[in-house]
């Protein structure tokens, strides 16, 4: 049994609360060891709405709006991520718009978005 | 009944074969269908059609793909096409023509255009059942019904072009195929003595059976009528149940004699150099039926569409003059190549040949050189590859030695003269007279970036099509020296090309996708995260080496997990609202009553919709992703394995039910459908494969339409690739013909192998045909004739794979890890996903579609466009 803090029991959290809040709200989602780097997941908030989260090479979490807004289907987290001209996005895997990890921009048609959150481990 | 007054001028052209349709669209192109009515009588059930590739039929060319005539063309240009209703008077006096119908058209202006008819020797029993003559599609249709039905054996009297075109297509009908020729030697035409030795050594190693210098005295018959066998001038008989006469054949003047215009002696309308006949300046005659001013009768397509030109430019009032033409010609007779160009007999006075001549090999080439070392003519057989080269040559002094020119490659002396050596005067395309100029300023003015763009721009490639290849290299050659940098990187990430990336991994033996961007991805993309391009892509790479690169053979393994598309990353289909389908593989389409219940009930249990597939499957819709384990658990169970639905891998192999119930079948065709999805069943490739396998020539399995398809004959197999259904249709091309079951089965492994290997990021084996150089003629060399030597290697890849296989999902509900990932959600993996719901219709589901955010705001936009988006 090692004392360290090992990787593996961190968790990954997901922040709740708007970000210029006074009180930091952090939902846990799951251990860090379910996010493979480069895959994605789903978690359900207790609202109902759906977050998909995806970790990167590097070990950097991202959180966006697991619905897909061309399709209404919340298919996001099962999309293929990768490196666009630095900025890690994610590709939709019904009909492939990519949308940025950390302003939910759409890479492929400026004028929509998806929502995104804070991400962390702990 | 009498046509309407005449407003505008009225130009009837009497014909509608290759050279009517060119003539009708060098009308258009000088804008005389705008200024002019254009009526066409046409004698056949159908219009223009490619008549030079008509044999084509028989390798699966349908009459529609021969067809030459858009029938936008027609209407857009207002002309006036009767199909089936040949003139058949001409009152010079009254300038009317009366078709069979009845319909009577005045004119100011008469184009004949009525081709030629075969020449049937006036010998006794001629008209028996089982005698055909070989030009129309009537008449091919006629020899296949007549062959399917009454005969095993059939000569073909005639030994020259078309006569061997002719025995090709009997052969290939599966009859025991004579050419009885009067000359003594085959294609007496085109070839000399030593050309048709070689001719003759290589068509008689293809089983047909050669009598040169033989006449055909008479056609035996019984008492039906039906043929029976020929009396040959050797005074011995031939036993036959067909006759197929192809010796040459004579313009079809008769029209014109009876209506009085001057034809030649032996034969043809007499025009001058503008194509106007020499009795009546409102009459023209262009093609087989005219003889031209230099007194001959030109049998070739080119001429006939330099004729039409000229009419239509004296039409128009352009100087144009119709004054000979260039008898050149390379054809694929038999598989065989034959090319003659220029002054191929050395007629001309001094003139030297050299010749190199390979009887074992059947290769025969020979150059006509003049006493200032000009070269003029010459003959191919057996290796034409430097037709379109040398007949561009023809007329100037070749910047090498004729010598070096004919020596096979590789025998030191040779020389591979490219299409760069040539001057812009020299003609690249015969058939529409294109210059290498007009090429290049296709390329350079007009800013054509390929092949296809520059076709369509200058019509060059368009006709018999032997100029593509250097069309190709011209192309290639302008773009670079216009400096054109085509990035053919896979992606951002990777400079290399999926063929390359293919290469890397093969040589290097390496298993993993960081590995290779880290060491072989653009300068900025290392140590990234890849995209949704090249991540893919590579692990379909991985997944066909997997046993020899040693990577793991299941896909979801470590790394590979987070390299696959989202369908392959759940082994099932994405819907659009979410839920998936699923997709068990029926090997051949064939399946037990007892696996039927089993996929009745699952869907039934889980409430599923299905459907039966095009491939001769089951799909099963409506699966919420944490369903797939527990549906996949029960067919597992029933025996059922994945069926890579999900998966650019091999789908299918459709089969009819073959030789064993249907009464036409000849082979089992079932059995090999199984026996070949089994095999392949499993293999990551470029793109999806397709396959089926039909019992006999009827074809009911489709596999022309497939990547790769089967179709049984009486000795076995024939294997078609390159066939495509979808947006693109594209019949399947002819591989080889007549292969054992283990023949049949190699040559298929070495096709697979090398399109994994060569082909680009989802390139259906259709595109990849087209696009590769050679074509599918490389295709060939590569996988029957190993070539590159690289066949060993192939089979032994196909080998790793066909013992590596593994059911993915069996592998998937056997291990509680793998299963972890079939949740909706990470955080609550027993709840599903409330956006997936559906709604009743026909007595079954369909999805409950989510309202869309963003869809009222877009409603016109059309789905490719939203596809296409996501591309860079």
């Amino acid at each position: 049994m090692t004392l360290a803090p090992e990787t593996t029991d961190l968790k990954v959290q997901l922040r709740l609360d708007s970000e210029d809040s006074e009180n930091e709200v952090w939902f846990t989602v799951c251990d860090l060891n379910l996010l493979v780097p480069g895959r994605g997941v789903a978690a359900l908030l207790p609202d109902g709405r759906q977050v998909a989260l995806f970790r990167d090479r590097s070990g950097s979490l991202y959180g966006i709006d697991n619905r897909d807004p061309f399709s209404g289907a919340a298919v996001l987290s099962r999309g293929l991520t990768g490196t666009h001209q630095g900025r890690p996005f994610v590709a939709s895997p019904l009909l492939k718009q990519r949308f940025d990890l950390v302003s939910g921009e759409c890479l492929d048609d400026a004028s929509v978005r998806v929502a995104t959150y804070e991400v962390r481990a702990g | 009944m009498t046509s309407n007054p005449r407003v505008v001028p009225t130009i009837v052209l009497v014909g509608h074969g290759m050279v009517g349709q060119r003539f009708l669209e060098a009308l258009a192109e000088r804008g005389l269908t705008a200024t002019h009515r254009v009526v066409v009588l046409c004698e056949e059930p159908r219009p223009a059609y490619d008549r030079v590739q008509l044999t084509a039929y028989f390798s699966g060319r349908t009459p529609e793909e021969l067809s030459l005539t858009d029938p936008e063309f027609i209407k857009d240009h207002g002309i006036e096409l009767y199909i089936g209703d040949p003139a058949e008077t001409v009152d010079r006096a009254a300038r009317t023509v009366t078709a069979r119908s009845g319909l009577t058209v005045e004119y100011d202006t008469l184009v004949l255009a009525t081709g030629s008819y075969p020449f049937v020797p006036p010998v006794p029993g001629k008209d028996s059942d089982g005698c055909f003559v070989y030009r129309t599609i009537e008449d091919l249709l006629a020899i296949e019904e007549y062959a399917r039905s009454r005969a095993t054996t059939g000569a073909v009297v005639g030994g020259g072009l078309l006569g061997l075109e002719a025995a090709g297509a009997l052969k290939g009908l599966g009859l025991a195929t004579h050419i009885v020729e009067f000359a003594p030697r085959l294609m007496p035409v085109q070839v000399d003595e030593g050309g048709g030795a070689a001719l003759l050594r290589t068509i008689e190693d293809m089983g047909l059976t050669v009598h040169t210098g033989t006449g055909t005295q008479e056609i035996l018959a019984d008492a039906d009528g039906a043929v029976t066998g020929m009396k040959l001038s050797d005074g011995s008989e031939l036993a036959t149940d067909m006759v197929v006469f192809s010796a040459g054949v004579r313009p079809r003047d008769q029209l014109a004699r009876s209506c009085g215009l001057s034809v030649g002696e032996r034969g043809g309308i007499a025009v001058d150099e503008q194509c106007r006949t020499v009795t009546d300046p409102h009459v023209f005659a262009i093609g087989e039926c005219a003889l031209a001013a230099d007194g001959r009768v030109y049998g070739l397509v080119a001429p006939g569409y330099e004729q039409a030109e000229t009419v239509a430019a004296t039409i128009a009032r352009d100087e144009s003059a119709f004054t000979g033409a260039d008898l050149s010609t390379k054809l694929k007779l038999l598989g065989v190549d034959v090319a003659s160009f220029g002054d191929a007999h050395g007629t001309t006075a001094d003139c030297l040949d050299v010749v190199y001549s390979d009887a074992r090999a059947g290769t025969y080439k020979k150059l006509v050189i003049g006493r200032g070392g000009e070269l003029l003519g010459g003959i191919l057989v057996g290796d034409a590859d430097a037709y379109g080269t040398l007949r561009a040559f023809t007329g100037s002094v070749p910047p090498v030695s004729p010598e070096q020119l004919v020596l096979p490659a590789g025998s030191g002396g040779a020389v591979q003269l490219g299409p760069s050596a040539l001057p812009d005067e020299a003609v690249i395309c015969s058939c529409h007279n294109v210059t290498k100029g007009t090429i290049r300023g296709a390329v350079t003015d007009h800013s054509c970036t390929s092949v296809p763009e520059v076709k369509k721009c200058t019509k060059a490639g368009t006709g018999c099509g032997s100029c593509v290849k250097v069309l190709g290299q011209l192309v290639t050659a302008e773009l670079e020296a216009n400096g054109v940098e085509v990035d053919k990187g896979l992606c951002g990430c990777f400079a290399q090309t999926r063929e390359e990336l293919y290469e890397i991994a093969l040589a290097l033996r390496i298993n993993s996708y960081q590995d290779l961007l880290d060491r072989y991805g653009r300068e900025g993309a290392r140590g990234g995260d890849g995209c949704e391009i090249c991540k893919p892509t590579v692990a379909s790479i991985i997944a066909s080496l997997a046993p020899t690169i040693g990577a793991s053979g299941y896909v979801l393994d470590g790394e590979q997990a987070a390299l696959q598309d989202s369908n392959d990353h759940f082994l099932a289909n994405l819907q659009k609202n979410g839920s998936y389908s699923i997709v068990p593989r029926i090997p051949g389409g064939e399946i037990t009553p007892e696996k039927l219940i089993v996929i009745g009930e699952v869907a039934r249990d889980f409430g599923l919709y299905t459907k039966i597939t095009g491939g001769q499957r089951i799909d099963l819709f409506g699966a919420r992703v944490e369903q797939l384990p527990l549906i996949w658990a029960r067919l597992v169970d029933a025996g059922f394995e994945s069926g890579h639905a999900y998966g650019k891998a091999l789908r299918t192999v459709k089969s009819c039910v073959g030789q064993t119930w249907c009464r036409y079948g000849v082979q089992d065709s079932v059995r090999m459908a199984i026996d070949l999805e089994l095999r392949y069943r499993g293999l990551r490739s470029p793109h999806k494969l397709k396959s089926a396998v039909s019992g006999c020539a009827r074809e009911c399995a489709e596999a022309q339409s497939k990547d790769f398809g089967v179709i049984a004959t009486a000795n076995g197999w024939n294997l078609y690739v390159g066939g495509n259904g979808g947006a693109t249709p594209r019949h399947a091309d002819l591989l080889a013909q007549d292969l054992s079951d283990a023949e049949l089965v190699r040559l298929i492994d070495r096709f697979l192998m090398f399109y994994i290997r060569t082909a680009d990021r989802l390139e259906r084996t259709s595109v990849w045909l087209e696009r590769i150089p050679g074509g599918l003629d490389h295709i060939r060399d590569v996988v029957v004739k190993d070539s590159l030597g690289i066949c060993e290697e192939l089979e032994s890849l196909m080998a790793a794979h066909v013992a590596g296989y593994r059911d993915e999902w069996a592998e998937t509900i056997n291990d509680p890890e793998r299963l972890a990932r079939f949740v909706s959600f990470v955080n609550a993996p027993d709840t599903p996903d409330p956006v997936v719901g559906f709604i009743p219709e026909r007595d079954q589901i369909k999805p409950d579609l989510p309202l869309l955010t963003i869809g009222m705001r877009r409603p016109q936009q059309p789905a490719d466009v939203l596809e296409g988006s996501a591309q860079r």
